[in-house]
């Protein structure tokens, strides 16, 4: 297969897009249909066998413009070797200086490009390689052999001796110079990727009460993605055909037409049920932060969970869906923590808001999620309404963002709602809150 | 250029042969889609065109059937759609028919067989007439494969299927050939072009995915629209033509619930014709507004900001718009 596309597929790779083997196939097939001598041809052909999604169409552009702008497009590449078959021989051979002092930017480029491969710099992941891939394609370019020319003018201690090995200097640091940009141009394409996904992996693992304004956006990228990812998931078939249990009374009526002779069989289906989900946050202090991502995250799931209902409270509980569903996410949050974050907490009474204004929401569908650290000032946490909604209610999903050390010390009162939680957990980064999430699709099977 | 085309499909030789071709037809197209469908032929694939509803997707379909005189198959996906709608079914009602009259002809058939044995051989031989192409019902799927001059195959929406389905597509896709297990297989002499289309209500299998080209046709700029609506409409004036354009081109930067699509343009392009408008006024556009959106909400939203818009198209200077794109 065709190096350079080979090579330009393992940056599409490092960037998150997808690439299997037989979609490489396909692109190196393409371009064989098509050819290389029009870019822009050979850019469209390859777009619709590698880019599959607007995102990717997206990442794809700017990266093919970005490999091939340093790049022969092989086609290209042969011409241009008839041109100036002493490019070609370029590396090791030529001699830097002379190349830097003929002002020939056709081969110098074709020497870089040369080097830049026999230096593997196609390789670098990280930012910090850059100066010694840079040095590494200066050593190829003749480095050596500069050092020793720069050596020896040095030892002349002569006045030409000291003005040759200026001149040396400078132009060391030219070639250099145009080095470190080439190689910059190729972290830009394998590296960056890579260092964004590595970044992203941490990101997802870190904890949600350490994360700073700064990485707000890509959070929010982030629990798009694990969104996306859930939805996928989760949004596979409702109906689940249950082959092994004759429907008699629809095979009758499908075969009245043939004298009831069952040709047309008809099993009995079994209807998925769609997941209905109700949200409690606890909204006060150090929890909100949690509710945050928690929100995000169900919300952005509106498609696959359309029967969502999600309330925050302090002490009086108060229904957030509308603002979800009218305001930006950000401004959401901010009223609902306005409406409903003042206060100091007393779960008892929140329950008991939920009891007297939207119990019939609780049913043997719902799963009923409390998002919260359970500290209810001493009040009474009402665990007998908590009771009857689990009873009611198909799970109930407590997720605690305190670590569990902590649970039952002071006015914490999970040791006492815990009895009818169906789960409790622990819930400190997002890989956190996507387990607890699945965890509540995969009960609807 | 080095070219393995499908044969069957021989006035596809390039991407400049295609893009006439389809112009020829009334398709305005880009140099992404011809070069997507070029592909398709060159490398037997099917393509697997997303973007929102009214941009010609489907209609790429259609284009491609008349303009290479190939019949065109569609396959409406649905929930719920399965093999039997998809691919063949067997005609019960003809079989039935066919199993009483065998009943009725019995002695006649079996005849002066003296064994039992001899005499269910004999009806044996029947069986296989039972289950023959003569009672076959062919579907869209097993029709594109028996089309010996070749074909354009429509799955539609294929988003809206289930998985299964997809899954199941994925074979007739992959060997454009169909296996009914009481026949054999069905190998196209001429394999099907195959168009998928999808409005993403669902995000497809990556296996679907890989198996396919894949196209994003979003809305037309303007110069393009500018051409899908000449085509469409006769005796529009330039000037009509440009503002009505730049009026739809900057109501879909708009926030707004369902943007406008070429088929509401042209529609629209329509509707002022025949009220004789020649340039776009505030008036008219007021009263027309319902042609081009489709929710109460987005005409109110528009009407708003009419005055301003109509100045700008007819201005004759693109549209910056004021709103952020969604």
């Amino acid at each position: 297969m065709d190096r350079q596309i080979t090579s330009f597929i393992r940056a599409l790779r490092a960037s998150d897009v997808r690439v299997s083997t037989g979609e490489a196939l396909d692109a190196t097939r393409a371009v064989s249909v098509t050819g290389y001598s029009d870019r822009t041809l050979m850019k469209d052909a390859l777009r619709c066998t590698l880019a599959k999604s607007p995102e990717e169409k997206i990442t794809f552009d700017d990266l093919f413009d970005a490999f091939f702008a340093s790049r022969d497009i092989p086609g290209e590449a042969a011409q241009q070797d008839s041109d100036a078959p002493d490019a070609a021989s370029g590396g090791q051979d030529t001699d830097p200086v002379a190349l830097m002092e003929s002002g020939d930017e056709a081969a110098l480029a074709a020497a870089l490009e040369q080097a830049a491969d026999a230096a593997d710099i196609d390789d670098i992941r990280f930012s910090t390689q850059i100066a010694y891939y840079a040095q590494q394609m200066v050593r190829q370019m003749g480095g050596d052999q500069l050092q020793q020319r720069l050596m020896q003018a040095f030892e002349a201690r002569s006045e030409e001796g000291d003005a040759e090995a200026e001149r040396l200097i400078e132009l060391r640091r030219d070639l250099t110079m145009r080095a470190r940009e080439r190689v910059q141009r190729s972290y830009d394409i394998f590296g960056k990727g890579e260092t964004e996904q590595f970044r992203n992996e941490f990101a997802e693992s870190k904890k949600l009460s350490a994360i700073e304004l700064g990485d707000m956006a890509r959070m929010k990228i982030l629990v798009a993605r694990i969104a996306k990812r859930l939805a996928v998931k989760h949004s596979r078939r409702r109906r689940k055909k249950n082959r092994g249990q004759l429907d008699v009374r629809r095979t009758m009526r499908a075969n009245a037409g043939v004298d009831g002779v069952p040709f047309n069989v008809v099993w009995r289906q079994k209807r998925r049920e769609r997941p209905k989900i109700v949200v409690v946050c606890d909204v006060s202090g150090s929890v909100a932060r949690y509710v945050r991502f928690l929100l995000l995250l169900l919300w952005s799931m509106k498609d696959v969970v359309p029967d969502l209902h999600a309330f925050a409270f302090s002490n009086k509980l108060v229904s957030v869906d509308g603002f979800l569903e009218d305001l930006p996410f950000d401004q959401a949050m901010d009223t609902i923590l306005r409406e409903a974050g003042m206060g100091s907490t007393d779960y008892g009474q929140a329950l008991a808001d939920l009891k007297r204004e939207h119990e019939a929401l609780i049913d043997r569908r719902t799963t009923l999620i409390i998002l919260g650290d359970g500290r209810s000032n001493y009040d009474d946490p009402r665990t007998d309404l908590f009771r009857d909604f689990a009873a009611r209610a198909k799970r109930t999903i407590w997720l605690n963002p305190e670590p569990m050390a902590a649970w039952g010390s002071g006015d914490s009162e999970i040791p006492r709602y815990r009895p009818y939680c169906s789960t409790l957990s622990h819930v400190a980064t997002l890989k956190d809150l996507e387990r607890a999430v699945d965890d509540v699709l995969s009960a609807y099977g | 250029m080095t070219q393995t085309l499908l044969t069957g499909y021989e006035p596809m030789t390039s991407i400049d042969a295609i893009t006439s071709g389809l112009e020829s037809v009334g398709y305005i197209s880009t140099r992404q889609i011809s070069t997507a469908v070029f592909l398709a032929l060159g490398l037997r694939k099917p393509i697997l065109i997303e973007g929102p509803a009214g941009v010609g997707k489907t209609d790429l379909a259609a284009s491609l059937s008349r303009w290479l005189d190939v019949p065109l198959l569609r396959l409406q996906c649905y929930e719920g759609l399965d093999e039997g709608k998809a691919l063949y079914e067997w005609k019960y009602g003809k079989q039935l028919l066919y199993t009483q009259l065998l009943k009725e002809k019995l002695n006649e058939v079996v005849g002066d067989e003296q064994s039992l044995e001899s005499s269910l051989g004999k009806l044996g031989s029947f069986e296989d007439l039972f289950f023959s192409e003569q009672f076959l019902e062919a579907r869209p799927l097993l029709t594109a494969m028996r089309q010996a001059a070749g074909s354009v195959l429509l799955v539609d929406e294929i988003d809206k299927s289930d998985e299964e389905f997809e899954a199941f597509l994925l074979e007739v896709l992959s060997d454009y050939q169909v296996t009914v297990p009481e026949i054999g297989t069905i190998k196209a002499n001429v394999p099907p072009i195959v168009i998928l289309t999808s409005n993403n209500v669902r995000e497809l299998g990556d296996a679907l995915k890989r198996r396919c080209l894949h196209l994003h046709i979003g809305f037309p700029d303007h110069k393009r629209e500018q051409r899908i609506v000449q085509a469409r409409v006769d005796g529009i004036s330039e000037d009509l033509l440009n503002q009505l354009v730049s009026f739809v081109q900057s109501v879909r930067d708009m926030d707004i619930k369902k943007r406008p699509s070429i088929a509401e343009t042209v529609d629209w392009a329509k509707t002022l014709l025949l009220l004789h408008a020649n340039a776009l006024d505030e008036a008219f556009v007021r009263d027309t507004l319902n042609v081009l959106l489709k929710h109460e909400s987005d005409i109110a939203a528009v009407s708003g900001d009419v005055p301003k818009l109509v100045r700008q198209a007819t201005d004759g200077k693109p549209a910056l718009s004021g709103h952020m794109a969604r």
